[in-house]
């Protein structure tokens, strides 16, 4: 053992140098390991875009679709329905969706590409829970008195729209996924390229 | 007495396995073939002729449909039109129809699926057995096959290579002389001429050894990178190593 | 700028004191890497402890994320274990890790234990060191098997199946003990599910416990080295081993090294042969699982051809039985069979280099027969070379007493 002429300056850079390339080697072993974690080819698969036939869907009527396992409500709206998100502008907190999430096309007042059917994904923008459908007159709260979705985790409330009411927890609107009408009884989620 | 049983079952197992082993060193030599799954046309091929002749029975159940359009380079559409029968979603795997029972019940064994054959079977094994079909009509459907004694399937490819008959030969001295590919020889044209067939076969075993492990082109290209890395790797520990040890030496 | 280098210095110093006051740290770093004092003529044959405990290590990592997509059922096993390979990003990457470390693991630990024959490293002092390296060996002779049954192909159900019929074999217990151990009647879904259990919890648990044992023993006693000779002996006035370097940072330079060559090896498989033609993988296994119909030809994974060998060696079922255990636990005795005072190869005799040349040249023999179908001639050369294997071990308390040792130095020579 005689360590009294040390090149240190060589030591030290070889030092760094295995440092760094067996470092990049690590770094770039664990990507497959993180990688791998992600949604498989035959969770995509499953979670494939849906075709809906609505053309038994009545006025008023809510039904409920399963794309990527979560529930995707379709709700065919009335007039009246309407007339009442409209008249809501001022109680629920992001009116126009500026802070949620959608695609373009249903960035409006409705939330729709084709304002008689909402298409929603039944999550809740809080914590992920499902919320209930709620007929108009069924609970008198000024919030819900129209019709919209309750959460029961944490009383989140949303209208007819998915459009979130001031002074819940849940912070944005109901997400919309993307979807597009195949022709005017049959809808399809989770897919909207090339739709006019 | 039971116990007694038990134990002559094991010892049989035994039995089977030491004769079983024995067997195996028989058997028709096989043909070999090269296989090149770079070759994209090929395996386009290839796929052709197997969702067109194999699939009806056989499955690929562990293969999904865009898996093998991104791979072998077919569009959606096309996938769609002229390789998809059952379905019509892409990202289905290649199932089929018919019903396991329904499958027994004509066959007398469900044809087995098909997605990684040619890891067990190997590439000259299949190339073989899809050449070597001859006609005997002591079998249920007519055919026996060089590579596969007594199989219960019938020829799916006769209508492209024809039929094929087995030349007895003259057995001398009492030795057993095992049929070669040599030994058949063509009684009815088919479709295709016997090059055109040659190649058709060649390219379903191409596809087929693609299916049973569909990374593997990719898997040699990542692998060149990775060992190249490791070169890199060990100069520099190595470098590193010797540094260390001038204060030993 | 120096000011701010100083004030990090410092406070990383105090982090260290304030966990030293709590835990062992600094004491452990010292104990077993910075003044852990190893010969300083390791050679060779030395890389194969510390690349052992890397294949330890990628298995375990390989082998949680495995866990993570594979389905332990008899009607899921198998196309689960397509769907990781072909599904799942990445799947077949960790698949091929894992399967080319079970034969790597194999690999480095047969070489760990040649380099103990070569050196005797089993001798007084070593004999717990021995002991519990052997016990980690039989445990990942368990872990392999109860591994290889996962896969639910022909190979995986039939080797299953035969093996656990070896214990069926005993004599009175036998049978209900075979039974008891596949919880059915013949290999099953019950089996697997149990199999599955044990590999993925049980062993492991018991591998780590007993390579814990066995690095600290091996701390306790010091390394052997080629020479066999004792470097505790020769201290200078701070007590430090004269033939002696710090572990760190001399061998863990050496073994990244070594790391970096091994890896090389190991993903050259993993990339390019990842079946190596039929022996890591075997061809028959990507068929199903079939009760009713055994493969053609079933031989074992070739890691345990050479106890097959024997195995099938001896025209007797209980006794094949007997001598293939004997075969693999007859290594527990060593410390006690040899009577040489000479640790190292290098000092011993020609009895001894005799008798391990035949013992190697008889264990990869009996493993190139434990993969051949039965033929008389091969039986009779079965049995040759299994005569061979145990004399290594029965007659050593003669051949090393009698050997013609040489003297053996004071210090180590390089």
């Amino acid at each position: 053992m005689d360590n009294s002429n040390v090149d240190k300056s060589r030591r030290r850079f070889l030092t760094a140098a295995a440092t760094v390339v067996g470092g990049a080697g690590t770094v770039a072993g664990a990507v497959p390991f993180i990688a791998t974690m992600a949604p498989s080819e035959k969770t995509k698969a499953i979670g494939a875009p849906v075709e809906v036939d609505i053309s038994k869907l009545q006025p008023g009527e809510l039904t409920i679709e399963k794309w990527q396992g979560r529930p995707v409500w379709i709700l065919r709206r009335t007039q009246e329905m309407l007339d009442d998100i409209s008249a809501q502008a001022d109680i629920v907190s992001d009116p126009v969706s500026e802070a949620s999430a959608q695609p373009d096309y249903a960035k409006n007042e409705y939330r729709a590409r084709e304002n008689e059917y909402l298409v929603v994904i039944g999550a809740c923008t809080h914590l992920g829970c499902s919320p209930k459908f709620i007929e108009k007159g069924i609970d008198e709260s000024p919030s819900a008195d129209k019709g919209g979705f309750f959460c029961p985790c944490h009383g989140s409330r949303f209208d007819l729209a998915g459009r979130v009411f001031k002074g819940v927890p849940a912070p944005t609107n109901l997400v919309v996924p993307p979807y597009k009408f195949i022709s005017s009884s049959r809808l399809l989620i989770g897919d909207d390229s090339e739709a006019v | 007495m039971k116990g007694y049983k038990r134990l002559h079952n094991t010892f049989f197992i035994l039995l089977i396995m030491v004769s079983a082993s024995v067997s195996a060193a028989g058997g028709a030599k096989l043909m070999h073939m090269e296989v090149d799954l770079s070759d994209q046309t090929s395996l386009q091929r290839g796929a052709k002729t197997f969702v067109n002749y194999c699939l009806s029975c056989h499955s690929a159940a562990y293969m999904r449909y865009n898996r093998m359009g991104k791979d072998l380079g077919i569009s959606e559409d096309i996938l769609k039109t002229n390789f998809m029968f059952g379905t019509d979603k892409v990202g289905d795997t290649m199932k089929i129809a018919m019903s396991s029972s329904d499958a027994d019940q004509f066959f007398g064994v469900a044809p087995p699926d098909l997605s990684v054959i040619a890891r067990s079977r190997g590439a000259d094994w299949l190339y073989s057995y899809f050449k070597t079909f001859y006609v005997d009509e002591s079998r249920p459907f007519g055919v026996n096959n060089l590579a596969f004694k007594d199989v219960g399937m019938p020829n799916v490819l006769w209508e492209l290579q024809g039929k094929q008959r087995l030349i007895e030969k003259e057995h001398d001295g009492g030795a057993h002389h095992a049929p070669t590919y040599e030994d058949l020889e063509l009684i009815s044209e088919g479709s295709q001429g016997a090059e055109e067939f040659d190649q058709t076969v060649r390219d379903l075993v191409n596809f087929m050894v693609y299916l049973g492990e569909p990374i593997k082109l990719q898997r040699e290209k990542i692998g060149f990178w990775v060992l190249l890395y490791l070169i890199v790797l060990m100069v520099v520990t190595y470098l590193l190593k010797k540094e260390y040890w001038r204060d030993v030496h | 700028m120096a000011d701010i280098e100083q004030k990090v210095v410092k406070g990383l110093t105090g982090l260290r004191d304030w966990v030293d006051n709590r835990f062992p740290l600094t004491k452990s770093w010292n104990e077993h890497l910075a003044k852990y004092y190893a010969p300083k003529n390791f050679n060779f044959w030395y890389f194969f402890g510390s690349l052992a405990l890397l294949v330890l290590v990628i298995q375990i990592l390989t082998g949680i994320w495995l866990t993570m997509n594979f389905n332990p059922s008899a009607e899921g096993a198998f196309a689960s274990v397509e769907y990781i390979m072909r599904d799942v990003s990445w799947g077949w990457f960790i698949r091929y890790m894992h399967s080319t470390g079970a034969s790597a693991f194999f690999v480095v630990i047969f070489l760990h234990m040649f380099r103990t024959l070569l050196y005797g490293s089993y001798k007084k002092p070593r004999e717990l060191l021995w002991l519990s390296g052997m016990a980690i060996y039989l445990v990942i002779m368990g872990e392999a098997f109860f591994g290889y049954l996962l896969p639910w192909g022909q190979m995986s159900y039939w080797g299953a199946q035969v093996i656990i019929s070896l214990f069926g074999a005993l004599p009175v217990i036998g049978p209900d003990l075979a039974e008891w151990i596949r919880g059915d009647f013949v290999v099953s879904g019950v089996t697997l599910n149990r199999f599955f259990s044990l590999h993925v919890i049980a062993f492991p648990l018991l591998i780590l416990g007993l390579v814990g044992f066995h690095i600290l023993a091996l701390h306790e006693v010091g390394s052997n080295n080629p020479d066999g000779v004792e470097i505790k002996k020769n201290k200078n006035a701070e007590g430090i081993p004269l033939d002696g370097i710090p572990f760190h940072p001399y061998y863990t330079v050496k073994d990244i090294f070594g790391v970096a060559v091994f890896l090389f090896f190991f993903f050259a498989v993993v990339f390019f042969a990842p079946e190596m033609g039929g022996y890591f993988l075997e061809h028959a296994n990507f068929t199903p699982a079939d009760p009713f119909t055994t493969p053609t030809h079933i031989a074992p994974v070739w890691y345990f051809t050479p106890f097959y060998a024997i195995l099938r060696a001896i025209p007797d079922k209980l006794g094949g039985v007997i001598a293939m255990g004997l075969a693999v636990n007859i290594f527990l005795l060593l410390p006690w069979l040899d009577r040489s005072p000479v640790k190292s190869i290098r000092y011993r005799g020609m009895n001894y280099r005799i008798a391990l040349t035949a013992f190697v040249i008889s264990f990869f023999v009996l493993g190139w027969l434990g993969m051949q179908g039965v033929t008389p001639l091969y039986t009779w050369m079965a049995r040759f070379f299994s005569v061979i294997y145990f004399s290594f071990f029965l007659l050593m308390p003669f051949y090393t007493a009698m050997d013609n040792d040489k003297a053996v130095p004071d210090r180590v020579t390089d």
